[in-house]
């Protein structure tokens, strides 16, 4: 076990080791870094920052949505903040958040290597990020756009008159940052696997970002040449989906959904990894069925290119081409089933903690499960004629969307919060944040299945008042869900400037991440380590010191 | 009305296939509490149960059971495909129009819908049917993406520019029911609605004689074939005329120059009028000049019942003891013409 001690780094010196943070203070040493942990912390607040904004713009959606007239917003402002709300949450937020957050910080610690493969490529991914990012702001500040973040031809092509260009171009340049960092990973894993890190050693989150990784720069591609493609219709009338012009708005649909239903993926699959990470390390106990959740996340990447056709049950798409969607979406459900049942059994016979990340875990559990099978509804393409462009889909997405990959992020921050930062936040509040995050989600998106089976069509500025009291709940929600939202945003902040020093190993766990100092050294790790154990493993191979870590917690309970 | 078709949490349904679609949320729901109720219950039970005792235990390692994963893959497996196997069948019933309809056409319009009946009457917003009666909808727009979408019927189909779409239903009960557009298209996106009424057959008959006002269809498309846009100088000239016979050629197959065969339905006859030189028949020159830009939807849509009736078709009759006999309806595709 010697390896293992020699990796051991920390505090035990009793002085202050030079960490990736404390490694130059310059604001060059920053924006011109090629350290994947900074990187990561730039994209960590970059995200944030949109986040926020999205946030902004879906309580302006809920207060408007609290009377029945379109009082609050006139339609053509509304119709600009549920736009803006999607393309940042879903391009801004979304897609990047976990891979480029977490993913950057953490793929290349938990295979044991010193960065990525191409620590300037990653650079650059940010910088695109930035640009692209920076001229969707703009476009929002110069009037915003109004399409629907789905740009649907022939209204954006030919109709519509705001700015769809700029934030096509934004979308279009920030598609290169997801194919960059897409790429990196893939190789990374490939290639900078510490000795002993074999495939079947990795955590699942690196299988995650793998399998996320080939969808990204698969389908990415195709996004971006839609785009161009509406580009250049709108530009110079050439006729590609407008009929007037000779084109086909069908085909807009087909090319969008080919990326954009892989791109949900995209969102998901990253917090499914990180979600892996939480309900194992959190019960103390090696994952159930290892091999079932890596494969599982490897073939809905693959079914995931399979099935976009079901966003256009109703689109005029003929009778046997909605049934083929119909059978493949059903076959997609049931490695999303696999992983659900997996992570449950893996909480059989553990040692469960109720800390912040684990009660994450558990919520994201319960949401993924509601946006799962409400799935299958939409799947069910008899059914979705009915229910297709209503809140039912409304709140099937957002069980995914934020239910999956908000929560999975939010678990994840706070796993990882002490590794990145070095500093333990309070576990009160953050207790607190998972439960009203949770109340306040349920509240806010459970009422619109009702309301989408009793037929309220989305995107509507004003409706009828029949669908008064149910969006009052949701509206009522929808507050609890942003104080829930807000508050790790404080008492995070809080946690860098009066937090308790976090140690190497706060919940003494087996990954490689845990093995190196909080937070770790510009190449991560003192000397290269050996692999010995295999993931998720607690017990004596692991290398871990039981009776030592239960001393000191006993001492200074950090932990 | 209003009341009752809107009953707290559940809509009311009025249409042949409600039903079914409602059966079938049933049944899903039923699987998914099912599933939630054994997911949910075993994560609390492990939750408590096997909470931390003790800092830093080393619970005992389990590394799976390939049994269980296949019992847990299996099992989803073959409920889920009993939910397509449901879903397809209420879609086919949904999506596959029926024999002998009661056509009436739709255009939307940035922000209106408007009907027009094979009687004549043309509506705004607003939809008049009989009950017990297969109502076939042909849509087109005139601008961007709709979407025909009544709730209670459980039925809805983008209305899509450049080409038909084509919903039916048969109301099961009178009534006022929302009609919404579920397809954004812009600025007064919501706004785009109103309702449909459906009648007792006689309340109906009276309906349709409070409200002759208009030509029909087909003499709209008379008045513009043979007067306004002068196809009739080449396509009503008997034997020896230039264009191509159009007497009994709706449903039928034609050959094409290049040897290929089209059936000519709604959509080749709106194509042949837009784009002439698309597929022309063999035997003729590709010399008739395209009407794009000089014939609006509403125009093409009397054009297209006008060339039905050359045929005998007459599937735009509103007489409700004449149902028509259209023979291209019967196609299994929502697309009119899909299989162009």
């Amino acid at each position: 076990m010697e390896n293992v001690d020699s990796i051991n780094t920390g505090e035990e010196k009793g002085e202050e080791k030079v960490n990736y943070l404390t490694n130059g203070f310059s604001v060059k040493s920053w924006l011109l870094t090629k350290d994947h942990k900074r990187i990561a912390i730039m994209y960590l607040i970059s995200v944030s920052v949109f986040f926020v904004l999205g946030g902004i713009y879906a309580g302006l959606i809920r207060l408007e949505l609290l009377t029945p007239a379109s009082d609050l917003l006139e339609s053509g402002s509304y119709n600009k903040v549920f736009t803006q709300h999607g393309v940042i949450m879903v391009f801004f937020y979304l897609i990047p958040a976990i891979p480029a957050v977490l993913g950057n910080f953490l793929l290349p610690i938990m295979i044991g290597a010193k960065d990525l493969a191409f620590p300037r490529i990653n650079l650059l991914s940010l910088y695109i990020y930035w640009v692209g990012g920076s001229l969707t702001l703009f476009a929002l500040m110069q009037g915003g756009v109004d399409t629907g973040w789905t740009f649907y031809t022939p209204y954006s092509t030919t109709f519509s008159n705001s700015f769809v260009m700029l934030v096509g171009l934004g979308v279009f340049i920030n598609g290169f940052s997801s194919i960059l960092t897409g790429l990196n990973f893939i190789v990374t894993t490939h290639t900078m696997r510490a000795p002993g890190m074999t495939w079947f050693r990795l955590p699942l989150f690196v299988w995650a970002q793998y399998a996320t990784s080939l969808v990204m720069i698969l389908g990415t591609p195709v996004v971006a040449i839609t785009i161009l493609l509406l580009a250049v219709e709108r530009l110079t009338q050439t006729g590609i989906f407008d009929p007037a012009l000779g084109g086909d708005p069908i085909l807009f649909q087909h090319l969008f959904w080919f990326y954009s239903h892989p791109a949900v993926y995209i969102m998901i699959l990253p917090s499914m990894g990180v979600i892996s990470e939480l309900i194992s390390n959190f019960s103390r106990k090696k994952i159930f069925g290892y091999e079932f959740i890596a494969f599982s996340s490897i073939a809905i990447a693959v079914f995931g290119f399979l099935v976009w056709g079901h966003h256009m049950f109703v689109s005029g798409q003929s009778i046997y081409a909605g049934l083929v969607f119909s059978f493949l979406t059903m076959v997609v459900a049931v490695p999303s089933a696999i992983k659900v049942f997996n992570w449950t059994a893996t909480m059989y016979k553990g040692s469960i903690s109720y800390d912040t990340p684990m009660l994450y875990a558990i919520g994201f559990l319960g949401l993924f499960l509601i946006g799962g099978l409400t799935g299958l509804f939409l799947g069910s393409v008899g059914l979705t004629v009915h229910v297709t462009d209503t809140y039912f889909v409304v709140a099937h997405f957002h069980y995914v969307m934020v239910g999956g990959t908000v929560l999975g992020y939010l678990g994840g921050i706070h796993y990882w919060w002490p590794k990145m930062t070095g500093k333990m936040y309070s576990e009160f509040w953050g207790r607190i944040s998972a439960m009203l995050v949770f109340i306040g989600f349920n509240l806010t998106f459970f009422p619109q299945f009702i309301l989408g089976y009793q037929g309220m069509p989305r995107r509507y500025a004003a409706y009828p008042e029949e669908f008064q009291v149910l969006n009052i709940f949701s509206t009522a929600g929808a507050s609890v869900l942003g104080i829930g939202m807000i508050l790790p945003v404080i008492y995070l902040v809080g946690s860098l400037i009066n937090g308790k020093s976090a140690g190497p190993n706060p919940w003494l766990l087996p990954g490689l991440e845990w093995r190196t100092s909080s937070p770790p050294p510009t190449f991560n790790f003192e000397k290269t380590p050996v692999v010995t154990w295999e993931a998720y493993s607690f017990g004596e191979d692991s290398g871990l010191d039981i009776e030592e870590a239960r001393r000191e917690s006993t001492v200074s309970p950090t932990a | 009305m209003q009341d009752t078709s809107w009953v707290p949490l559940f809509p009311e349904g009025a249409s042949s296939f409600a039903w079914e679609v409602d059966a079938l949320y049933f049944y899903l729901i039923a699987v998914s509490a099912f599933f939630a109720i054994i997911v949910v219950a075993a994560v609390f039970y492990f939750f408590i149960k096997y909470r931390e005792r003790e800092k830093f235990a080393t619970p005992p390692e389990i590394h799976g059971s390939i049994p269980l994963e296949l019992f847990w893959s299996f099992v989803p497996f073959v409920i889920s495909m009993t939910i397509f196997l449901g879903g397809a069948i209420v879609y086919y019933n949904q999506y596959k129009i029926p024999e002998d309809t009661m056509e009436i056409f739709v255009v939307g319009k940035q922000w209106m819908w408007k009907v027009q009946h094979g009687t004549g009457q043309r509506e705004i917003n607003e939809l008049h049917v009989p009950v017990g009666r297969k109502v076939k909808l042909t849509m087109t727009t005139e601008d961007v993406l709709h979407d025909f979408y009544i709730p209670a019927f459980r039925t809805k189909a983008d209305v899509v520019p450049g080409r038909y779409t084509s919903l039916w239903f048969e109301a099961t009960k009178p009534g006022k029911y929302r009609l919404f557009c579920a397809e954004y298209c812009g600025l007064n996106h919501s706004g785009m609605g109103g309702w449909v009424y459906v009648m007792e057959q006689r309340d109906f008959d009276n309906w349709l004689a409070g409200n002759l006002s208009n030509q029909t269809p087909v003499q709209q498309g008379q008045d513009l074939f043979t007067n306004k846009l002068g196809c009739a100088s080449c396509h009503a000239g008997g034997q020896n005329q230039r264009g191509a016979i159009l007497e009994g050629i709706f449903g039928k197959e034609v050959k094409l120059v290049g040897g290929q065969t089209v059936i000519a339905d709604e959509e080749y006859i709106r194509n042949s009028i837009l784009n002439p030189a698309g597929q022309v028949v063999e035997g003729y020159q590709p010399i008739m000049p395209t009407f794009k830009g000089q014939v609006t939807e509403e125009q093409l849509v009397a054009l297209v019942a006008y060339i039905k009736s050359l045929s005998g078709q007459s599937g735009t009759t509103a007489a409700p003891m004449t149902p028509a006999t259209d023979g291209t309806t019967a196609a299994p595709a929502n697309t009119a013409g899909a299989g162009k």
